[in-house]
């Protein structure tokens, strides 16, 4: 078994220190269990376990992009053959699919905007925020700082059951018989303002709003939890220099969330009143239907200042968890060090404060003065700065060691492929004057979808196959996952590398045909039946992916060792099936900083063992 | 090896600052930003022109000494709690908890003489900001006042007993107490400074 480190050394290992420091899983039986956890329900479903809720918010969270995924095939198989009859589809659609005398059916085309809206919230609020971040967080802060769990498990259980409650009001206002909400992800008024604008605009609307609500206090209460388990919580000897780049991404991801999502939770709450109580925050002058509306004073734009001052932050929300647990996973299976590593940690702090100050680039076509066009420009160009320190210092990692391919380390290699293709991209956009061409085409999917979309998603993955041997005590299968992986990258960039393409020549996103009524985008038709066929590919393979998963949960090969990778971080350190509380004895006294790989000869140093005399620890001061 | 000899059965902590204390500190800057965000927003939109031009009522610069008042009395009682003075400490919290409650009514008239001098709710983004910001700030002083009923009957119905853990929850009510009381003297000078 290639993949496993040599167990007899870890074995040893494990043995000779953690005797003397007194965390193995011996001692002080009693700590064992959770005293709390009697009986199914508080043990399974209302648990405070942090443990517990990271595998909710994961299953939650598989849930989400199943449904997410799902939408998709149903909305690219209209935009690949708009001709196609869709009538099998009926049973699950119902009214959205019409069918005509002949028996053909058409998918409804407000249908097919609620789905595109659906499908951008769920992706990247359910899916790689909560899903993400809320699984990894929740999991890996607590273990990899060394503490019992996080400061208030209470609040965090709360975190978890308003992001769930978000889901069943979202999931519900699919059932509406005038739709969900259809006006994109962004909710821009005056599609979001008017409940008469359209059909998704009324209840649709009103029920994103409140879904929206209930997910912003989740984030928020994760947030504050993390943030402060992270700065009072951490064991003996865990400085921050000792810190994994796992709790360094963490840490600045929800600091980004706590300090952006109230400014989106502020333009929903003024949304709101634009909708119910007849204030004009974003109306102004407009007219629905012929009639003229009394609405004087408001300014859409103000919505898409607030929505993107949340929105350009929440995409490194969700890459920056990716970044660090890429981090790691390629850290130990290189067996060396990550190159940089405070290199790293300052381009994370800088990419954070950064994503702060570059919002408008989504709105170089809204309208906004060009001379502030100009500060958004040199900001966005710059953050191509430290993103380029964090791909060196991956390639560096990698470079020259005896790697293990297993399925982490792959998904980790695919992840930094996906944000190179998709970073580059981004510097295109960032120049307003370019933009202009490419805003709203096919160009800014194929962008987001490569650095934000499938990068982020690669990152969850290696972090999935990586930790799953510590939150269910068993593998997932190998083959399967190798299947996904390579399945997946070819996939990948089979659907979103011809995007580039149509997008430069001007097909716009967002529409119902694809474009393909434009004469001139007729010779891209085979180019999208491709796409098409690409994505149901690619979705297939996720559902290899979910069989592995649960399958693997109750029948993968069982972990025999604490620490199957080899790997310096403390997590490895609780027993296999560690109760509330995490170590059933003491807690580990951190010694060293986390990447001790291949240093004076050993193979790997994890961060309780003791320096030697006059060792250098770079974690030191 | 010094180190190996301290085992540690319960929690580490990096600092003496207690975690309650911590969350609060976050969670009150959540609320600075969502705040921030509201008189930035007012700002960039006043500056876009077509801005209807009002006077604050007069109502508003009361209330803002009875919510100054208010941490005055909670500090009272405060300092009364830590040096054991029982009686002052539950009178300081009930003046707190009367105060409090008066900001929020003269707030509520606030809204009114707003809505008869012309300036209503509908009329201009630049009234309606007026009214959803100090709406929201008094829901959050609403939450504050019942963190300060659950203190009250903490006070009435515990045995007097100044211990840390009564001291830290307390603490956490005089903390909440004297932001939202902090943001209201924000909101109130940004006010003052635009219009
Ligand atoms: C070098 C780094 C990057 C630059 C310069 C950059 C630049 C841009 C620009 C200018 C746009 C607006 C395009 C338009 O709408 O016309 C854009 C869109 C977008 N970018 Fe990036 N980007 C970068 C990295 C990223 C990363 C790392 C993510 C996510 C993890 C991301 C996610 C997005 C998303 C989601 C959108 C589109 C949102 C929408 O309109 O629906 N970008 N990017
Ligand atoms: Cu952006």
């Amino acid at each position: 078994m290639a993949h496993i480190a040599d167990p007899t050394a870890v074995e040893q290992l494990e043995q000779e220190v953690t005797e003397k420091l007194g965390f193995n899983d011996h001692f002080h039986d009693h700590h064992h269990g959770d005293k709390y956890s009697a009986n199914f329900l508080t043990h399974y479903i209302f648990s405070t376990d942090h443990k517990m809720i990271a595998r909710q918010f994961l299953i939650t969270g598989i849930f989400w992009a199943f449904v997410g995924a799902a939408m998709s095939i149903v909305f690219r198989l209209q935009l690949g053959f708009p001709e196609a009859d869709m009538a099998w589809l009926k049973p699950i659609l119902g009214k959205w699919i019409q069918v005509n005398s002949s028996g053909i059916g058409k998918l409804d085309p407000e249908f097919y905007y609620a789905l595109v809206t659906m499908h951008g919230t769920i992706l990247v609020f359910f899916v790689l925020t909560a899903g993400l971040s809320g699984t990894f967080s929740n999991l890996l802060i607590p273990l990899q700082v060394g503490a019992r769990d996080m400061a208030s498990p209470l609040l965090n259980a709360f975190s978890y059951w308003f992001f769930f409650l978000a889901g069943v009001v979202m999931f519900l206002s699919l059932f509406l018989s005038t739709g969900p909400f259809s006006g994109g992800w962004t909710a821009y008024p005056p599609l979001s303002a008017l409940p008469q604008a359209s059909e998704g605009s009324g209840t649709g609307m009103t029920m994103w709003i409140v879904g929206m609500a209930f997910f912003i206090v989740s984030s928020l209460l994760g947030g504050i939890n993390y943030i402060t388990t992270i700065l009072n919580l951490r064991t003996k000897g865990m400085n921050l220099w000792r810190m994994p780049m796992t709790i360094w991404s963490f840490f600045v991801t929800a600091i980004l969330g706590v300090l952006s999502f109230p400014v989106l939770l502020s333009g929903v709450l003024l949304l709101m009143f634009d909708r119910s109580m007849g204030t004009s925050f974003y109306l102004s002058e407009i007219v629905v239907g012929g009639e003229v509306l009394d609405r004087v004073g408001g300014s859409p734009i103000l919505f898409q200042h607030l929505f993107w001052f949340l929105g350009h932050p929440e995409v490194y929300i969700i890459i920056l968890p990716a970044m660090g647990m890429v981090s790691e996973v390629l850290s130990v299976n290189a067996r060396k060090p990550i190159f940089g590593y405070r290199a790293m940690v300052y381009s994370i702090m800088a990419i954070g404060f950064l994503s702060f100050i570059v919002w408008a680039h989504h709105m170089f076509m809204s309208g906004v003065n060009p001379l502030i066009s100009n500060f958004f420009v040199i900001f966005t160009l710059i953050i191509a700065v430290p993103s380029a320190v964090k791909v060196f210092n991956w390639i560096t990692t990698i470079y020259g060691s005896n790697f293990r391919f297993n399925t982490p380390s792959l998904f980790a290699v695919g992840f930094v492929s996906m944000f190179i293709s998709g970073g580059l991209t981004g510097i295109f956009l960032g120049n307003s004057a370019i933009d202009i061409q490419m805003h709203d085409t096919y160009f800014v999917v194929a962008h987001f979808h490569i650095v934000m979309g499938v990068a982020a998603f690669f990152g969850m993955f290696a972090g999935v196959y990586h930790w799953f041997p510590k939150m269910f005590g068993r593998f997932m299968n190998e083959t399967l996952g190798k299947i996904h992986f390579w399945g997946t990258l070819v996939g990948a960039y089979a659907i979103f590398w011809p995007m580039h393409y149509t997008g430069m020549a001007g097909v716009p996103r967002r529409y119902y045909d694809g474009g393909a009524s434009f004469e001139a985008f007729k010779h891209f038709d085979d180019l999208n039946k491709f796409i098409t066929i690409g994505a149901i590919v690619v979705f297939f393979l996720q559902i290899v992916f979910i069989i592995n998963f649960f399958y693997s949960i109750f029948a993968g090969r069982k972990l025999k060792v604490k620490n199957p990778w080899g790997a310096n971080t403390l997590e490895w350190t609780t027993p296999i099936e560690a109760g509330h509380g995490n170590w059933p004895g003491n807690i580990p006294t951190v010694q060293r900083w986390a990447y001790d790989y291949g240093k004076n000869g050993e193979d790997f140093l994890p961060q309780y063992v003791p320096l030697k005399e006059g060792e250098h620890d770079h974690g030191g001061h | 090896m010094g180190e190996l000899s301290t085992p540690q059965p319960g929690r580490y902590r990096q600092s003496s600052i207690n975690e309650q204390k911590l969350l609060l500190w976050v969670a009150i800057g959540t609320i600075v930003m969502l705040f921030g965000a509201f008189t930035s927003a007012y700002v960039v939109r006043r500056s876009a022109g077509n801005w209807y031009e009002f006077k604050l009522p007069d109502i508003f610069f009361a209330s803002t000494l009875v919510i100054l008042a208010s941490s005055v009395s909670l500090h009272w009682a405060y300092s009364s709690f830590k040096r054991g003075m029982e009686q002052r400490y539950k009178i300081g919290l009930i003046i707190t908890m009367v105060l409090g409650l008066v900001f929020v009514v003269m707030q509520y008239l606030g809204w009114i003489a707003l809505d008869q001098s012309g300036a209503t709710f509908t009329i201009n983004p630049s009234s309606s900001f007026v009214y959803v910001i100090s709406g929201v700030h008094a829901a959050h002083v609403l939450g504050g006042i019942g963190a300060l009923v659950m203190a009250t009957l903490h006070a009435f119905t515990l045995p007097f007993r100044p211990t840390k853990r009564r001291r830290n929850r307390f603490e956490l009510v005089v903390q909440y107490w004297h932001f939202v009381d902090a943001l209201w003297v924000y909101l109130y000078i940004f006010f003052l400074f635009q219009s």
